[in-house]
């Protein structure tokens, strides 16, 4: 039985994925129903449940994709990887009024400039005071507080250390995880409630996974306007951050 | 036929991430260069020029409509495939710079929104 069992949820592993989604999605509309009154999103909840089991996947098996390491639940890296991930968010955008996006884009693009380069001060600023002095990890740490991925990209670049690129892969996966979370309970101090300050707050935060969690669990009609500026911010970074940011880093250390 | 909208979703979405590809070499950089956000205005684009010719039925609509329903369950997804564990586990610094990153961003959103007169949701539900 066991085994057998075993065989037909890998074998058909995305269609184990859409059953393991759409369960923890009912238990979480069920908890949001019962013990918050709704007050608390269910895809809120379901998006932190889902966390919570790539954090005890990740414990288990040591490896890096969160639940999708284990065997029986590989369909969930398919679910949740870039290529259906980038579908559905393209397909959000089809009840998008064209206004709203030309009333908003200088804002998004203010934003999206300015997030790339806050991000990358900060990152840097924190690896400075953590005893960094060379102009390489400083700017790759500083990646990495942009997004997971311009981290290592700049980083590798650069000829950074492996030390140092795994530190800042660190810090995007801890961006990431917080924008994910944390977006319902700061929004209503941020104004975030408009297709302005979405696309304001995709551009400034720049995690595609983190923006688009963070806007699904706050409200999801917010979802597209936000994902459009974010999905810039990892290419634009991983441009600015080896070449213009190196310079200005290096002007200063 | 449903497969007509989901099809006009693919042709813009892979046309987007082309020209997303196009503008990562032009720049030099291995990395795509918002190709969903260029897919998701020939989308629009798409969709508001069928609409107003009168082209874009509702079983059309429903090929996209799908997909656009299905995005927090892949969210969920992609939570639970995200490496939580190294970041938890990723050391004080990288902790540290992660928090402050957000921190810092977040408190940016109303200034930077201040920019443009803030308007309200689009009307009808989705």
């Amino acid at each position: 039985m066991g085994p057998i069992l075993e065989k037909v949820l890998i074998d058909n592993s995305l269609v184990t994925a859409f059953a393991v989604v759409g369960a923890t999605v009912a238990i979480s509309y069920l908890f949001s129903d019962k013990l918050t009154k709704g007050r608390l999103h269910g895809s809120a909840i379901a998006i932190f449940l889902g966390l919570v089991m790539a954090y005890f996947a990740g414990a288990f098996t040591s490896g890096k994709n969160g639940v999708a390491d284990i065997p029986v639940l590989a369909g969930m890296g398919i679910l949740g990887g870039a290529m259906l991930r980038d579908f559905a968010i393209v397909a959000t955008a089809a009840g998008v009024r064209f206004q709203e996006i030309r009333h908003a884009g200088i804002c998004g693009a203010v934003a999206l400039f300015l997030g790339i380069f806050v991000s990358f001060a900060i990152g840097g600023g924190i690896a400075w005071a953590f005893g960094y002095r060379d102009a390489v990890s400083i700017t790759t740490i500083g990646g990495g507080a942009a997004t997971y991925i311009v981290g290592p990209v700049t980083g590798a670049a650069l000829n950074a250390s492996s030390e140092v690129i795994a530190l800042s892969i660190g810090a995007g996966l801890v961006k990431a995880i917080l924008v994910m979370t944390c977006t319902p309970f700061v929004a209503p101090w941020i104004g975030l409630n408009n297709p302005t300050t979405a696309l304001v707050f995709g551009g400034l935060m720049g995690t595609t996974s983190g923006v688009v969690g963070g806007l699904a669990a706050t409200d999801p009609k917010l979802v597209p306007y936000g994902a459009m500026t974010a999905t810039f911010y990892t290419g634009l970074g991983c441009f600015f951050g080896p070449s213009v940011i190196f310079f200005l880093v290096r002007l200063f250390v | 036929m449903a497969i007509y909208g989901t099809a006009i979703l693919a042709l813009c979405s892979l046309a987007g991430l082309f020209v997303g590809e196009l503008l990562g070499s032009l720049l030099k950089v291995n990395k795509n260069i918002g190709g969903v956000g260029i897919a998701m205005v020939l989308l629009i684009v798409t969709a508001e020029l069928l609409r107003r010719s009168n082209r874009l039925r509702e079983a059309t609509e429903s090929g996209i409509n799908y997909w656009s329903a299905i995005y927090v369950p892949i969210v969920v997804a992609i939570a639970a495939t995200q490496n939580v564990y190294g970041a938890i586990h990723a050391g004080p610094m990288a902790i540290l710079a992660g928090v402050v990153t957000v921190v810092g961003s977040m408190a940016l959103v109303p200034l930077v929104s201040r920019i443009a007169p803030p308007k309200s949701l689009p009307p009808e539900d989705r």
